[in-house]
């Protein structure tokens, strides 16, 4: 048993359970944004950027020469084109990707008001990393 | 232009079916189990066909959609009972098989092996197999090691990751072969860095019905590799369980449950972390991605019924042979043998 610890349920810390609960309801958002768009992509609800018939030309390219092509912009460039079918279809995507960082921001503060100080500094610096990540500091150049 | 302009078309979606004949009832739910695996085959017909030498051309474009989305229910079918993520399997046949190129097959593998961590995730933290204080201080440097991974693997030649994927998926098949497993680790001088974050727990065997304490050794090396591992689930796009669990298990003293429970769980930040760079790189194509990660996920839970029927070894043992077919096309494929 962890010494700082205070088992909730079958010896699981608080946090954990707190964690897994954000990221339950986190993921199932994302899987319905993520099916949702993509309904609405292949039902034609709104117009695209790719048309249909150019994907098996766009899909064999390198990203670079895809991008060249297509006219889809690099890092957070899509949300200007959120009324674009296959752009919208990937917000589904992109909330599954930042599902753990509200999950690390409360597990931070729960790890601060315990006095789990080594546990708030690695939590606060995976957030830094997932931020950074999100951020297209390290991707949209 | 809409889907619904091309379901209607000669050869379509909605003509292809298969015939009905006449059955018994004693033979109705065999006939029913043959229909599907029928159905299938054909619906991953077109990458067979397409890897055999036909001209892609000649195939629809609606097609290749439609038969990554069977491939990767059969996938996510045969993943869970062989107790491995979905990604390590995804990406090279995906890539060997269909026309998409490597950096989308990449982006989309990272995502399949995020969504599954992601649904598994809430349900392995609740029950106590993945323990957040084991995880987090290996899924830091792991991150860290995915993003420089995945910023590597787009900037490489794709025939230089093509080879080096093969290379790294026949190992794969090899580690999966020959990895020695221990149940119940025996830890008797944890060190010191997993002492100082108090790095064990307490976790109840249904299958022995005793619970097992633990606690581990050789903290730094493990950070170490998780490094590693990292940047290879960066490069490739490949989930790293087949890597996370022989570590937690084998170099850090982790009973088995716990490091196949907690590797699930660091991947859901480890690969959002690679995932990042190829969703701001661009190499993204719903059209790839989304049916992936939805026929996996279906698959993975038609597999977890499956658990019952099925025998795992034997389902490894396909597994394996999938893993060495498809190494064997990436390596090929790289190098110009077989394109």
């Amino acid at each position: 048993m962890k010494p700082m610890d205070s088992p909730a349920r079958g010896g699981i810390s608080p946090e954990q359970l707190l964690y897994a609960r954000i990221l339950d309801y986190g993921m199932k958002a994302g899987l319905a944004v993520l099916i949702a768009g993509f309904a609405a992509y292949l039902g034609g609800a709104l117009p695209v950027q790719l048309p249909f018939e150019e994907l098996p030309r766009l899909w064999a390219l390198p990203v670079g020469d895809y991008l060249r092509d297509s006219g889809m912009p690099m890092g957070w460039g899509w949300l200007a084109m959120l009324d674009r079918g296959d752009v919208l279809a990937l917000t589904g995507i992109v909330l599954l990707a930042g599902v753990s960082v509200p999950c690390l921001v409360v597990l931070a503060f729960a790890y601060a008001g315990r006095g789990d100080w080594a546990y708030f500094g690695i939590a606060l610096a995976l957030i830094g990393v997932l931020v950074l990540a999100a951020s297209g500091v390290f991707g949209s150049h | 232009m809409g889907m619904r302009n091309y379901n209607g078309a000669p050869g379509g979606p909605l003509q292809w079916r298969l015939p009905r004949r006449p059955m018994n009832n004693n033979r109705h739910t065999a006939h029913h189990r043959l229909r599907g695996w029928a159905a299938l085959f054909a619906l991953t017909s077109p990458a067979l066909a397409c890897a055999a030498g036909a001209p892609e051309a000649a195939v629809p474009w609606w097609l290749w959609p439609l038969a990554l989305f069977g491939v990767c229910f059969v996938l996510g079918m045969i993943a869970v009972p062989a107790g491995i993520g979905g990604g390590v399997l995804f990406v090279p046949i995906v890539s060997g098989f269909f026309p998409f190129h490597l950096d989308f097959v990449r982006g989309a593998g990272l995502l399949v092996a995020l969504a599954s961590a992601l649904a598994a995730g809430p349900g392995l933290l609740r029950g106590g197999l993945a323990d957040l204080r084991l995880a987090l201080p290996l899924t830091l440097l792991a991150s860290v090691g995915a993003i420089i991974g995945a910023l590597v693997g787009l900037a490489l030649p794709t025939a230089v990751v093509e080879v080096a994927l093969g290379i790294t998926i026949l190992c794969i098949a090899v580690l999966m072969w020959s990895a020695k497993r221990s149940e119940f680790p025996d830890v008797t001088r944890p060190d010191s860095l997993g002492v100082a974050l108090r790095i064990c727990g307490v976790f109840h065997d249904a299958q022995s019905g005793r619970d097992v304490d633990w606690r581990v050794h050789r903290t730094p090396l493990g950070i170490g590799l998780f490094a590693g591992v990292g940047v290879l689930a960066g490069v490739f796009g490949l989930g790293a369980g087949w890597a996370n669990v022989p570590v937690l298990n084998l170099v850090m003293g982790v009973p088995l449950k716990v490091s196949a429970g907690t590797s699930g769980f660091i991947l859901s930040i480890v690969d959002s972390a690679a995932a990042w760079v190829y969703i701001n790189k661009g190499a993204l194509l719903a059209i790839i991605a989304v049916p992936s990660v939805i026929g996996i996920m279906l698959g993975a839970f038609i597999g977890a019924r499956l658990l019952r029927v099925l025998r795992a070894s034997a389902i490894r043992r396909l597994v394996i042979a999938m893993l060495l077919l498809a190494g064997a096309r990436a390596l090929m494929k790289g190098m110009g043998w077989w394109t």
